[in-house]
């Protein structure tokens, strides 16, 4: 047994409004610089819809992640042999063009422009030529537009779904959307750091994270194609590749990350997971049923004394293994088992994990129509809430099999396709949710909630821990950040007053292009 | 001028390139293809590949026989007429690939931004290069013959420290040229992208897949026996 720690994520989907104050604070930190404005470390994505880049779920086009080869496992789009081979051109490289053109606006001609008959306007310039251009694409604009024609129906997961399910998806009063944010998995099985051929990319021991190192990156640009996620980019600026780095430099003091501490709705959750690297290899490589449930295998219980032992050995830190019995990742993912990794068919184990939304997508509606058929009314022209979301809950569990979006679509996007998975974390929800009702609102009665939680396998203690951690959870409960005792490695080596004065985390090299 | 042509540029060259290039390594930054598939990828393929795979054929030729000039030497007839044709055939796939791969540049705006001064001088002295070195061999034949022979102990005579001009000076001024720009491109290799195929990713093939890297052992650090093993710098 090889412990070793893994700073994990977990992203309550529930509680996620969509306003994207963490893919603003990451911009401002990281990416916004020369040959980084299309770049987009976090992201949060409308479902149904094409995301950012277009269709990035669609292997058949990126060629990312591993697949299973006989018992083994190969780099689907990269690799040694197909990477060296295409190194002088990459068939499967994205384009500037499927992720967007990044552009600004020339609003210094609103205050320079001379007199005239006319407004001046503020022209959309593009931010890699500086000319003029008809903007084609952005980096959120499938926001909200479940249903449209251009973004939700090209959704690559639609296609495990007959025609007919996706007409009935989207249906006007069937239709819902919800939002999946996305930042790195920083995956235990990372295909980009496979692809790489210069090595540049690796995972760090101490916390699991994956970076690159810029002083070695050679712009052969495979991990672009590798990462299933597409959460590595190319600068064309500086030529070299970047990513999200989970703000190890705020993680290594005890902060959270941007995008988590920033995080208006309170989704984000950050701990460690003690995982068993020897078994690494043998998981990525199971049957495709079998994936997720050897994925969660893989973690290990932190309060086992033979765990412990053996994290010892391997040198992981006490606080480490506190901060891991503490995590609450271990929590939501081992103890609840209500979070789910996005895409584990992609086999590069991430670790980030979701739990799955519930509203509105549970919401059905109650087949109240007007008494003319039509839900808009004819006096005072405004649509007729004649159509209502049912929580009357006769049958517990009934909304589940006829919820708003399809289980087939929603396991396509968490369980690898297994809808039994999703929806044994959807009953979960549900129960608690009643559980939570009976005690707060009373119009359930206790032997209903009861029969729920009982249903679910979850007592009433853990249907209350549950909420609290997901409902009212401070601070210190949502980030369980170890030491990283880094301090002690830099003081030894440098001194810290050197620095003294300096703001940020500068640069090594300017981050200009090469001759 | 001969001699500083092709008795002292050489070393000029060689030295320039021994010490730019690792002046230029420092930490690796510095070291990049600087790929611009990223902005146009249609275009690249035709012409990228071609090149690639055209320059590094005919180098390779001409590293070998630099290396064992025997083996030309002794083909003749017919098979020396079919390896001249491939030879050619390669010779035409870089030219080929590389003025595509110029007026891909200069036809795109978004291109345009990422191409520097050096960018375009290099290549117009790539081209040069491309155009003599098919030039001689269609018009002084047959090259693979007489390299062997001829410009081989000019070579070696450089490497070995010992230059000997009298051949080179003789030779006529494509020749001459063509010479004197194989040394140009080895003197620009620390000065442009050319540097990138220094650091070829040969590696990744005995490498494995998965790369972790450990900041510090903390084996040792936990271990109380070796409490304190490195010593603080003095301006700590």
């Amino acid at each position: 047994m090889d412990v070793r720690s893994q700073m994990s994520m977990v992203f309550h989907l529930d509680k996620c409004i969509g306003c994207h104050t963490c893919t603003v604070a990451c911009k401002n930190i990281w990416t916004d610089r020369k040959g980084a404005e299309y770049m987009w470390w976090n992201n949060v994505e409308t479902k149904p819809g094409t995301g950012y880049p277009t269709k990035w779920e669609d292997q058949d086009i990126y060629k990312g992640g591993w697949e299973k080869n006989g018992s083994s496992i190969e780099l689907k789009g990269a690799g040694k042999r197909k990477g060296l081979l295409n190194i002088f051109h990459n068939p499967n490289l994205p384009t500037i063009d499927d992720y967007y053109e990044p552009f600004t606006y020339k609003y210094l001609d609103l205050i320079e422009s001379p007199q005239q008959d006319v407004q001046p306007v503020a022209r959309p310039v593009s931010l890699i030529t500086g000319k003029p251009i008809d903007i084609k694409m952005g980096p959120n604009w499938d926001d909200d537009l479940s249903g449209t024609p251009d973004f939700a129906r090209n959704d690559p997961n639609m296609k495990v779904l007959s025609p007919a399910e996706q007409e009935a998806m989207f249906q006007l009063e069937k239709m819902a959307m919800y939002y999946l944010p996305r930042i790195c998995n920083h995956c235990l099985n990372p295909a980009c750091v496979a692809s790489c051929p210069s090595g540049a990319i690796y995972k760090r021991g101490e916390d699991g994270v994956v970076l690159i190192d810029q002083s070695i990156c050679r712009a052969w640009r495979m991990c672009v194609t590798a990462c299933p996620y597409k959460k590595t980019y190319y600068n064309w600026s500086t030529g070299k590749s970047e990513k999200c780095l989970l703000c190890f430099p705020r993680i290594e003091v005890g902060e959270a990350p941007a995008c988590m501490h920033s995080c208006v709705g309170r989704i984000r959750y950050l701990g460690v997971m003690l995982y068993d690297a020897d078994k690494i290899e043998e998981v990525a490589s199971s049957n495709d049923k079998d994936l997720i449930d050897n994925q969660m295998d893989i973690y290990l219980d932190p309060f086992d004394p033979k765990v412990i032992a053996a994290a010892k050995e391997n040198g992981v830190a006490d606080s480490t293994i506190k901060a891991a019995q503490e995590s609450p990742i271990y929590k939501f993912v081992k103890e609840w088992k209500i979070a789910l990794p996005l895409h584990a068919e992609f086999r590069t184990l991430p670790n980030l994990f979701y739990v799955p939304p519930m509203l509105p997508i549970m919401a059905s509606v109650s087949e109240q129509a007007s008494s003319d058929g039509s839900s808009l009314n004819s006096i005072a022209k405004h649509w007729d809430d004649k159509w209502l979301y049912d929580t009357s809950l006769d049958d517990i569990f009934g909304t589940i099999e006829n919820m708003r979006l399809p289980l087939k679509y929603m396991a396509n996007i968490f369980s690898a396709g297994d809808e039994d998975m999703i929806a044994g974390k959807l009953k979960k929800l549900m129960a608690i949710r009643i559980y939570r009702r009976h005690i707060t609102v009373g119009d359930i009665s206790e032997e209903k909630s009861n029969r729920a939680l009982n249903a679910v396998n979850l007592t009433a203690d853990e249907a209350e821990a549950i909420y609290r951690l997901t409902s009212l959870a401070k601070f210190e409960e949502r980030f369980v950040i170890p030491a990283a005792h880094r301090e002690q490695s830099i003081e030894m080596i440098e001194s810290t007053a050197d620095v003294k004065g300096s703001t940020g985390f500068g640069f090594l090299e300017k981050p200009t292009r090469g001759l | 001028m001969n001699i500083f042509l092709f008795g002292a540029f050489p070393y000029v060259a060689i030295i320039v390139f021994l010490i730019g290039t690792i002046w230029r390594y420092q930490n690796g930054y510095k070291y990049s293809s600087l790929s611009s598939q990223f902005l146009e990828t249609k275009k690249l393929y035709l012409s990228s590949v071609p090149f690639h795979i055209g320059v590094l054929v005919i180098l390779t030729g001409h590293f070998i026989g630099f290396l064992f000039p025997s083996l030309f030497t002794s083909i003749g007839g017919n098979s020396l007429v079919t390896f001249e044709i491939i030879a050619l055939a390669f010779g035409f796939s870089a030219i080929v690939g590389l003025v595509s791969l110029i007026a891909r540049r200069l036809q795109s705006d978004r291109l345009m931004v990422v191409t520097s001064k050096m960018d375009i001088f290099i290549e117009l002295l790539l081209l040069a290069q491309f155009i003599l070195g098919l030039w001689i061999a269609i018009e002084l034949r047959w090259g693979s013959a007489w390299y062997g022979s001829v410009m081989v102990p000019y070579l070696w005579s450089i490497m070995t420290l010992h230059p000997d001009i009298s051949s080179v000076s003789v030779m006529p001024a494509i020749l001459q040229l063509h010479v004197f720009g194989g040394f140009l491109i080895i003197f620009m290799v620390p000065f442009s992208r050319f540097v990138h195929f220094l650091v070829a990713p040969f590696h990744y093939i005995p490498r494995s897949y998965q790369i972790v890297r450990w900041y510090w052992d903390k084996k040792s650090i936990r271990n109380t026996n070796t409490p304190w093993t490195v010593t603080p710098p003095e301006n700590n």
